[in-house]
C-alpha cells in the first residue's frame, strides 16, 4: 500500500504504476457532469475559470447530504466515461490526478500519457466507506448545482487504485484479461 | 368485498419508509452473495474490494446513512386493490409526499432534474418518480419500492429480436450487453432480463427483475436453466469486482417473461450494481 501525500509531484506520477493499492491525504476537487459542462464551455469561450485546476486531483463524485454530525454525506465515484469528452481539455490545462469508476476513452488515455497524469479508481457503491476518509468540504463554486457543486475535500488516507498510470497501463484490462476465462 | 378507505397520510408514510429502508439496508440476498464471493475469489484485489463493499454494507446499516450516494431515481411497481379508495387526497400525489420526504429527512441524494434535455435542472427534492400501476381485484396496495442508480442503468439496453434468432439470439444479446457494461456499472452486478411483451411492457419486465431476491429463480425449469448459464457465462468475461478483474463479475441474472406477437421476440436487459435496492410493503 502506497501512502501520497497531495498535491502529486512528477515524482509520485512516475512511481506509480497501474494495479497500485494507494492512500491519498490531502485535497482533491470534486466535479462531475454538469460542473465539468461549465468548466469546459468557459474554456471555450476563453473565460477564467473559477477554481485554479493547476496540479489538481479532481474526484467525479456527487455526494448525498450529510447527516447531522457526519463531515460528508456518503461519497462514492461516478462513471468516468461521462466526463471523458471534457478531460483531455482539462488535463493539458493542469489537472494531474482523477478519481472515478470505469473505463475511460482512447483520447483520454493519450491525454494521460502526453501530461503525466494518473487515473485513480476507488470502489463504486462504497460510498458510506469512502466518506470515512474525508474529514471536510467546503463548496467552490456552482452551488446552484446542487450535488453537483464543485468542492474542495480534505482527504486523509482515502483508498484508490492505480488504474491508468502515466504510461498508459491499464489495470481494467489487465485485470480483466488475466481473469477472463473464455 | 366491501371498499375500504386508505388515507393518504398512511400511503406517504410507507413510501417514505420504504425508500429509507432500502437505501439504508442492502437485502441479505445481496449481502450473503457478496459473501460468498469474498471466500471463492482466487485475486487478491477481488478480495480487497468485495471486503470493502461488505464492510460499506455493515457501516450504512450501523450509522443509518446511505449505502451508495447515487440514491437513485425513485421507483414503484404498485398492485391497487380495485376496492381501495384513497381518503384526503390521491394516490399519486400520497406516493410523491412519500418521497419528497424520504429523500429530505432521510438525507438521500436529490439527483432528478426536471428536463431531460434543455433545462436539466434539479428538482431539489428527487421527484418526480416513477410509478408502475397494476389494477388487481382485492383491497390492499402492494407496493414495490426501490431507487435505481444511473451509474447501471446507462448500461442497459432493449433489443427487438425476430423469432428466428431463437435462444442463441437471445444469449448473445444478454451476455454482449454486458460485456459492453464491462467494468462501468460498479460490479458485481444483477442482471435483469425481460423478455417478450412490447417494446414497453419488455423494459418494464426487465427492471421488475433487478427488484427480484436473487435467492429466487424463474419458475419456469427453462428460464431457471438460463438464469444459471447466463450468470457463469458472465462470471467468466473476468470483469470481476468494481471491474479490475475476477470471477464474480454478476452476483444474480433474473429473467421475467410475458407472451409476446407472432413477429416478435423482444429482449430488454436492465443492468444493476451490487447496491440492489429494494423493500416492499402491503397496505
Amino acid at each position: 500500500m502506497k501512502k501520497i501525500t497531495l498535491p502529486l509531484t512528477e515524482r509520485d506520477i512516475e512511481d506509480l504504476k497501474a494495479g497500485d493499492s494507494v492512500l491519498l491525504t490531502g485535497t482533491i476537487l470534486t466535479g462531475r457532469d454538469a460542473a465539468h459542462k461549465r468548466l469546459y464551455d468557459l474554456i471555450q469561450q476563453g473565460e477564467k475559470l473559477p477554481v485554479d485546476i493547476k496540479g489538481e486531483t479532481i474526484y467525479y463524485v456527487g455526494p448525498a447530504p450529510a447527516k447531522p454530525g457526519f463531515a460528508v454525506g456518503p461519497a462514492g465515484p461516478t462513471s468516468s466515461y461521462r466526463m471523458d469528452k471534457y478531460t483531455p481539455t482539462l488535463l493539458d490545462l493542469g489537472i494531474k490526478g482523477m478519481i472515478g469508476k470505469g473505463a475511460r476513452n482512447r483520447q483520454v488515455v493519450d491525454a494521460i500519457i502526453r501530461n503525466k497524469c494518473v487515473y485513480f479508481a476507488c470502489v463504486g457503491g462504497a460510498a458510506a466507506l469512502i466518506a470515512k476518509s474525508i474529514k471536510s468540504e467546503e463548496i467552490l463554486c456552482y452551488e446552484d448545482l446542487g450535488t453537483e457543486a464543485v468542492r474542495r475535500y480534505t482527504v486523509e488516507d482515502f483508498p484508490c487504485i492505480v488504474a491508468i498510470d502515466s504510461k498508459g497501463n491499464n489495470a481494467y484490462t489487465d485485470g480483466q484479461k488475466k481473469y477472463c476465462r473464455e | 368485498m366491501e371498499i375500504r378507505k386508505i388515507k393518504a397520510s398512511e400511503i406517504t408514510q410507507r413510501v417514505k419508509e420504504l425508500f429509507i429502508e432500502c437505501n439504508y439496508f442492502i437485502g441479505e440476498d445481496i449481502y450473503r452473495a457478496l459473501s460468498d464471493a469474498k471466500e471463492k475469489e482466487e485475486s487478491e484485489t477481488a478480495r480487497n474490494i468485495l471486503a470493502q463493499i461488505i464492510e460499506n454494507d455493515d457501516i450504512a446499516r450501523e450509522e443509518k446513512i446511505p449505502l451508495c450516494q447515487d440514491t437513485g431515481m425513485a421507483i414503484l411497481f404498485v398492485k391497487y386493490g380495485d376496492k381501495v379508495v384513497v381518503e384526503d387526497g390521491s394516490f399519486n400525489e400520497a406516493v410523491t409526499e412519500g418521497v419528497r420526504q424520504a429523500y429530505e429527512q432521510g438525507f438521500l441524494r436529490k439527483s432528478v432534474v426536471s428536463d431531460p434535455v434543455f433545462d436539466r435542472i434539479n428538482t431539489r427534492d428527487n421527484t418526480p418518480s416513477v410509478i408502475h400501476t397494476e389494477i388487481v381485484p382485492g383491497d390492499r396496495i402492494e407496493i414495490l419500492a426501490g431507487g435505481k442508480g444511473f451509474g447501471s442503468e446507462n448500461m442497459s439496453k432493449i433489443a427487438m429480436l425476430t423469432p428466428s434468432k431463437g435462444i442463441e439470439g437471445v444469449k448473445k444479446f444478454i451476455l454482449d450487453t454486458v460485456r459492453e457494461a464491462g467494468p462501468n456499472p460498479c460490479p458485481p452486478m444483477v442482471v435483469g432480463v425481460g423478455i417478450g411483451g412490447t417494446f414497453e411492457k419488455c423494459a418494464q419486465l426487465a427492471k421488475k427483475a433487478t427488484f427480484r431476491s436473487i435467492d429466487t429463480r424463474n419458475a419456469d425449469k427453462r428460464y431457471a436453466d438460463l438464469e444459471e448459464e447466463l450468470l457463469q457465462s458472465i462470471n467468466k468475461m473476468g470483469f470481476g469486482p468494481a471491474g479490475l478483474g475476477g470471477s464474480t463479475t454478476a452476483i444474480g441474472v433474473n429473467i421475467e417473461t410475458y407472451p409476446t406477437h407472432i413477429a416478435g421476440m423482444p429482449v430488454a436487459v436492465n443492468i444493476c450494481c451490487h447496491a440492489a435496492r429494494h423493500a416492499s410493503a402491503v397496505i
